[in-house]
């Protein structure tokens, strides 16, 4: 279905990242906001808390990050659109009810515009080092949709995305923004309402006695009702059966957790979301995502004035990871440059995936600044002369000493 | 002749059964599918359920417009019992749960049910600042004095010299006062009752659920395998009696007054009625519409603005 006009600020705009994200949300349909301050994210609350009392929209400030997380998951019962937004610190509090988010199976979104780390780290200073928490943060098995933004335009339609994926799969979507994307100033268009694609609550069409709350459909999915309409729904974050009712045992436990893991793995195709360019003719491949996609378009653009023959793919869903796409390409590539704001996370992923057919140069930095661009076109030069052999280890194996 | 023995037993079985059938009174609001329920004889929070089923009852509220939200423990496995909307959420989390719930749906009436270790130690944040916004959520806490459904271990209610398996030699940390605390955080409604006061108890919380903003019931409530046990205070039954002997109601009492003290008294009572305070909402709707007057966006059933939710509109039109 096409988005409410209300909400809607179609035109052109000059807008930072972190508004574009706000203004992304609105167009979505979300309704519900509910947050803490921390930078450098802030500014996603700031223009929420502005623009949702003249749309119908509950913005509450909460007290800390676990409660805005919490609270999230209770509006999306009552049948609204809800998201928060944060940074490092507040993403670990999070993981908690992201947790329960999933158990239940709450359509939810949260922005992390991520910043150095660990612990308080680089605050106002740009960071990629989230993306494994993005995936494995909250404890236990599951599936995840995390995507990554590389523009204050890509804010505002990638937060549109993550609303639709997070009703679709019912699972909480994780905009994994960083400092740069998010407080950069950008063109930023929004379109008519009417051209922009929202994705409803799937709601269920069974009447209450008859209804499921986890008996899933075709995709895995259930469908969802909301609070107060007489369903009479119990739901929880132990281990539960089709009636949302608690069963401890190994069984249950079997069916939900490959349950919860399978809705989105087995429509991993469906969800799956790159940028790719010139792969075929591709000695070396550049595997990037989020402002650090920028940055290795001065690398790549000075290789390929070089001759080189460099592909390029840009990660939007980092999670599920398109494990396939990479596979493929290592049959037929050198070497994969993965560039990032952190010290080798996503490539562990590009390594798991080419599984030795190419060789993968991690291009790392630690977070407070981009990369210099001519560290990345050294990766790609490294790569050419790669040939198909594993990467290399990080140091010699030390030798043993001789007693 | 064994047939016809077993006929004339049948139809009068059947009989019996429609006269006296077996059907448990408090049966509209409990989800019979899921009893027996996992508490232990003696246990104080069935008797809690069964007030909050009857003050529903008396109170003639709208099944389908009550929300029940818990946290975690053996008071958090209210809302997999109660028949109604129910949220067994994560530990010391019902209170901002129930918060989104409430903010999103305005037509629910939104309660938690949990204990004192999940609402006052790891939830006591949220506790005191839903008492602050006076978000209308009516909190009911169980205090049983420990945290039961893990073994037994000292809580923020825990008296002062009372074992625990974590304060093996007594505790010495100085509780909370549960009334004082929601009182001085901004709670319109606070009052203490026991699981023995089962009349008073079900009266306050109709009073608390029919009054808007916070309010906040405390219940003490015995805990026999864990608490009452290892501290030699006897059985359920003789807890329940030391109850009436060593309970003092004084309504209107300074909740600063009401500490309890292990094996002293315990004054119970409604401390705390204010009126007039606004809540959460109304102050949100008054600012907003002191702010942008026609241009506050206020739905009456603004949820169901939300784009792609207009299902709900015909579901609404339904119940209606």
């Amino acid at each position: 279905m096409k988005a409410s006009p209300e909400g809607v600020l179609t035109g052109a705009h000059y807008l930072d990242g972190d508004h574009a994200c706000a203004e992304g949300a609105l167009a979505a349909g979300c309704r519900f906001f509910a947050g803490y301050p921390i930078t450098p994210s802030t500014e996603i609350a700031e223009r929420i808390a502005r623009r949702f009392p003249k749309v119908g929209g509950v913005f509450i400030q909460m007290e800390d990050e676990m409660a805005s997380m919490a609270a999230i998951l209770g509006a999306a019962w009552g049948g609204v659109k809800a998201m928060t937004c944060t940074s490092g610190p507040g993403f670990s509090l999070m993981m908690e009810n992201i947790g329960l988010g999933i158990m239940m199976e709450v359509p939810c979104v949260v922005a992390n515009v991520q910043r150095g780390g660990p612990s308080t780290g680089l605050p106002t200073m740009v960071g990629q080092q989230d993306m494994m928490q993005a995936r494995w943060g909250s404890h236990g098995d599951y599936g995840i949709i995390a995507l990554s933004p590389n523009s204050p335009q890509e804010c505002f339609n990638r937060t549109i995305q993550a609303f639709n994926l997070s009703e679709k799969y019912r699972v909480p979507v994780l905009v994994m923004m960083d400092e740069c994307v998010g407080h950069m100033t950008e063109k930023v268009v929004i379109p008519e309402p009417d051209e922009i694609e929202v994705v409803p609550r799937r709601l269920s069409p069974l009447p209450p006695g008859e209804y499921l709350p986890y008996a899933a459909n075709g995709d895995k999915v259930p469908d969802m009702v909301t609070a107060g309409e007489g369903y009479r729904i119990h739901t929880t974050g132990l281990t539960h059966d089709e009636r949302g009712y608690p069963v401890m045992t190994a069984e249950a436990q079997d069916k939900l957790v490959r349950r919860l893991r399978a809705k989105i793995d087995d429509n991993a195709g469906k969800i799956h979301d790159y940028e790719c360019k010139r792969l075929d003719e591709a000695d070396v491949v550049v595997v990037s995502y989020g402002i650090t996609s920028r940055v290795a378009r001065a690398a790549i653009d000075a290789a390929l004035d070089d001759g080189l023959r460099v592909g390029e793919i840009r990660l939007i869903t980092v999670w599920p990871f398109p494990s396939g796409l990479i596979r493929d390409l290592a049959a037929r590539t050198k070497a994969f440059v993965v560039p990032e704001i952190n010290l080798g996370q996503i490539v562990l992923e590009v390594e798991r995936a080419a599984a030795g057919g190419a060789r993968t140069i991690s291009v790392t930095h630690a977070g407070g600044w981009v990369h210099d661009p001519q560290t990345i076109y050294h990766a790609i030069r490294e790569g050419l002369r790669g040939n198909g052999a594993p990467r290399k280890p990080a140091r010699k194996p030390r030798k043993e000493k001789q007693p | 002749m064994r047939d016809a023995n077993k006929n004339a037993r049948g139809s009068a079985t059947a009989e019996q059964e429609t006269i006296l059938e077996p059907r448990h009174p408090m049966e509209p609001f409990l989800r019979m599918d899921r009893f027996p329920h996992i508490w232990c004889p003696g246990c104080g929070i069935g008797t809690v359920v069964t007030c909050f089923a009857d003050a529903l009852k008396k109170g003639a509220f709208d099944l389908d417009r009550v929300a029940v939200v818990s946290g975690i423990g053996c008071s958090g496995r209210v809302a997999g019992y109660i028949k109604l909307d129910s949220f067994h959420t994560t530990h010391g989390r019902p209170i901002p749960f129930a918060t989104g719930l409430h903010l999103s749906n305005r037509k629910l009436k939104v309660v938690v049910i949990s204990g004192d270790g999940d609402l006052i130690a790891i939830g006591g944040n949220h506790f005191i600042h839903a008492a602050r916004r006076n978000v209308d959520l009516t909190v009911i806490c169980i205090n049983n004095f420990n945290y039961a459904m893990t073994g037994g271990q000292v809580g923020p209610g825990t008296p002062v010299s009372a074992l625990s398996t974590t304060t093996p030699f007594g505790n010495f940390e100085h509780p909370f006062n549960l009334p004082a605390l929601a009182a001085s955080s901004g709670a319109v409604y606070v009052a203490r009752w026991t699981s023995l006061h089962v009349r008073r108890l079900t009266n306050s919380i109709l009073e608390a659920l029919t009054k808007p903003g916070f309010t906040f019931v405390e219940v003490i409530a015995p805990c026999p395998t864990l608490y009452t046990r290892r501290n030699k205070l006897g059985t359920s039954i003789e807890v329940l009696g030391s109850y009436r002997d060593n309970c003092e109601i004084r309504h209107g009492a300074d909740p600063s007054t009401v500490d309890i003290t292990f094996g002293g008294k315990i004054v119970i009572g409604k401390f705390v009625d204010v009126a007039g305070k606004p809540t959460f909402l109304e102050s949100l709707d008054a600012a907003m519409q002191r702010a942008l007057g026609k241009e506050y966006g206020l739905g009456k059933d603004y949820y169901m603005r939300s784009a792609g939710q207009r299902a709900l509109v015909d579901r609404e039109a339904r119940h209606d």
